[in-house]
This record gives C-alpha cells, structure tokens and sequence, in this order.
C-alpha cells in the first residue's frame, strides 16, 4: 500500500522513479553486453577448434 | 599478499568471480529491496523534512558510491602503473560507467530533494560543485578509454587521469568540512549517536547502502569479466587475420 508522501509526492516518487529507471538501464546493459560478447566469443573458439 | 596476486591472472579473475557473481547479484538484489522497500513503506516522514527524508535511501548510497567507486578505480589504476597486471587496468574501465551513473543518481535525488527543503535545485555549493567535476572527470575518463586503440597506452593515460580525478573524488567527500559554507550539511552518518541520524531512518539506510555497495561489486566483476573476453576476443581474431 503506497504510503501518504503529502505535499511532496512528486519530488519522492520521481527521485525513486529517475534512480531505478538509470539502475535497470545500467543492469540491462551490462548483462546484454556480457552475453553478446561472450557469444561472439564462443563462436571464435569454436571456428579455431574446428581449423585446428 | 602473494595469493592477492595470482587473481591478477584472467584465468584465475574469471574462475573466482564466476562463482563470486551469483551470489553476490542475489545478495545486492535482497538487500537493495529489502533497504528501499523498508525505507519507502516502512520509516515515518522527518518532522522537518516532511517525506523528502525518503530520498536519503537513495541519494546518500549512490554518492558513497559514486565516491568510493572512483577510489576503487584510483587503487586499480596505481597497481595498473606499478605491477602493470592487464585485470587492474579492465576492472578500473569496468567500473567506470558504474561510478559515474551513481553520480548522476546522486546529483539527480540531490537536486530533487534540494529543491523543496533549499528552494532551488541547484546551488554552486563546494560540494555540489565537486561532484559535477567528479562526474566530469568520469565522462572523460570513460571517452579516454575510448578514444586510444592501444589498450595499454589507454590504461596508463586513464590511470594517470585517475589520479588527477581522485583531487575531486576526496573534495566531494570532505569540501563541506574544508570550506564552512554552501547549503549541503555535513555527513549524514556519524560514530557519534549524538550526530548520527535516528535509528529509524538509519536502519534502512544502512540496508540500502549494502545494497549499493554489492550492486556495485556484481556490476564491477560481470563487466569486467566482459572487458577480459573482449580482449581475448580481439586477440584471437587478430591472430585469424593474420594466418
């Protein structure tokens, strides 16, 4: 249940809004950056193993 | 202090903080809701500062954060310049773009709180000001890293901004106790309980700067696990051009 934030309601909810928006976006980016990588990675591992 | 080194070998960074990760993401996630949550929901308004004491949850972990994250970054980037071991140098980059978004967190709930309790959102107050240059200072950082194709000439050129950025890393810190002027108090938290601020607000607030702090730590260790694949990455694929 939302707790009453009175006259400031605006301020509290958008400092949350604007932090776990910019946290969710660093999180979103440094996983999807890591997969990516370590994808294209595998891929190059695998295409030198088969070479030999 | 041996075994401290032999992390600094990829193989062994990318074993130990392989199995480091989960439970550090799992340990940041609990106790980033448990804090916010408990601080939201949980803890009555200040009977001064009405609801907008319910930022402190925020603002007050992102800048220790945004600090202690630059430190980290200047300890990194000294054993980079001394030992030149390659995992200092990636973790100081990998933490970079950490840092500096808990900076702008710090900034943005700084701003937003300042504007009801100060009447304005922006003041140029000591500490305010040397947390713009901090981020500043991580903005240039990162585009430094960027900028220089050689990863080692980058690594030592970073490191020495660095340590130029660390001046301002520390003023951030103690400005509102080097110059006795500005609208920001002095630390929120203190060993003194005559000083230090209500149990029911700090609770919380220590939760939520666990929180930080492991979120931190996951972020660092997964990007920088990301940064030592990219370097073998483009390694191996210099060495396919070449055959």
């Amino acid at each position: 249940m939302m707790p009453d934030l009175g006259r400031y309601a605006i301020e509290v909810i958008s400092a949350y809004a604007v932090s776990l928006a910019l946290i969710v976006v660093l999180v979103v980016i440094s996983w999807r950056r890591a997969q990516v990588v370590r994808a294209r990675l595998r891929e190059v591992e695998r295409r030198r193993e088969a070479d030999g | 202090m041996s075994s401290l080194w032999e992390y600094a070998n990829p193989k062994r960074f990318m074993q130990l903080s392989g199995s480091m990760l989960p439970w550090v993401s799992g340990l940041a996630a609990l106790c980033l809701v448990v804090g916010l949550y408990w601080g939201f929901f949980l803890t009555p308004d200040d009977f001064r500062q009405g609801s907008t004491v319910k930022i402190i949850y925020l603002h007050v972990p992102s800048a220790l954060m945004a600090i202690n994250a630059w430190l980290m970054m200047l300890v990194t980037s000294i054993i980079w310049l001394v030992r030149r071991h390659h995992v200092s140098a990636l973790a100081a980059r990998a933490a970079a773009p950490v840092g500096a978004t808990f900076t702008v967190i710090a900034l943005a709930t700084g701003a937003i709180w300042g504007q009801p309790m100060w009447g304005t959102w922006w003041v140029w107050d000591p500490r305010l000001t040397s947390f713009l240059i901090l981020f500043l200072f991580y903005l240039g950082y990162i585009a430094l890293w960027e900028a220089i194709e050689d990863p080692d000439t980058a690594a030592d050129l970073t490191s020495v901004l660095c340590l130029v950025g660390s001046v301002f890393a520390l003023l951030s810190r103690y400005a509102v106790l080097f110059w006795n002027q500005g609208l920001h108090q002095g630390a929120t938290l203190s060993l003194d309980k005559e000083e230090n601020i209500s149990d029911v607000f700090y609770f919380p607030l220590l939760v939520s700067i666990a929180g930080f702090v492991l979120l931190f730590v996951a972020l660092v260790l997964l990007r920088t696990r990301t940064e030592i694949r990219v370097r073998r990455l483009r390694a191996l694929m210099a060495r396919e051009r070449m055959a």
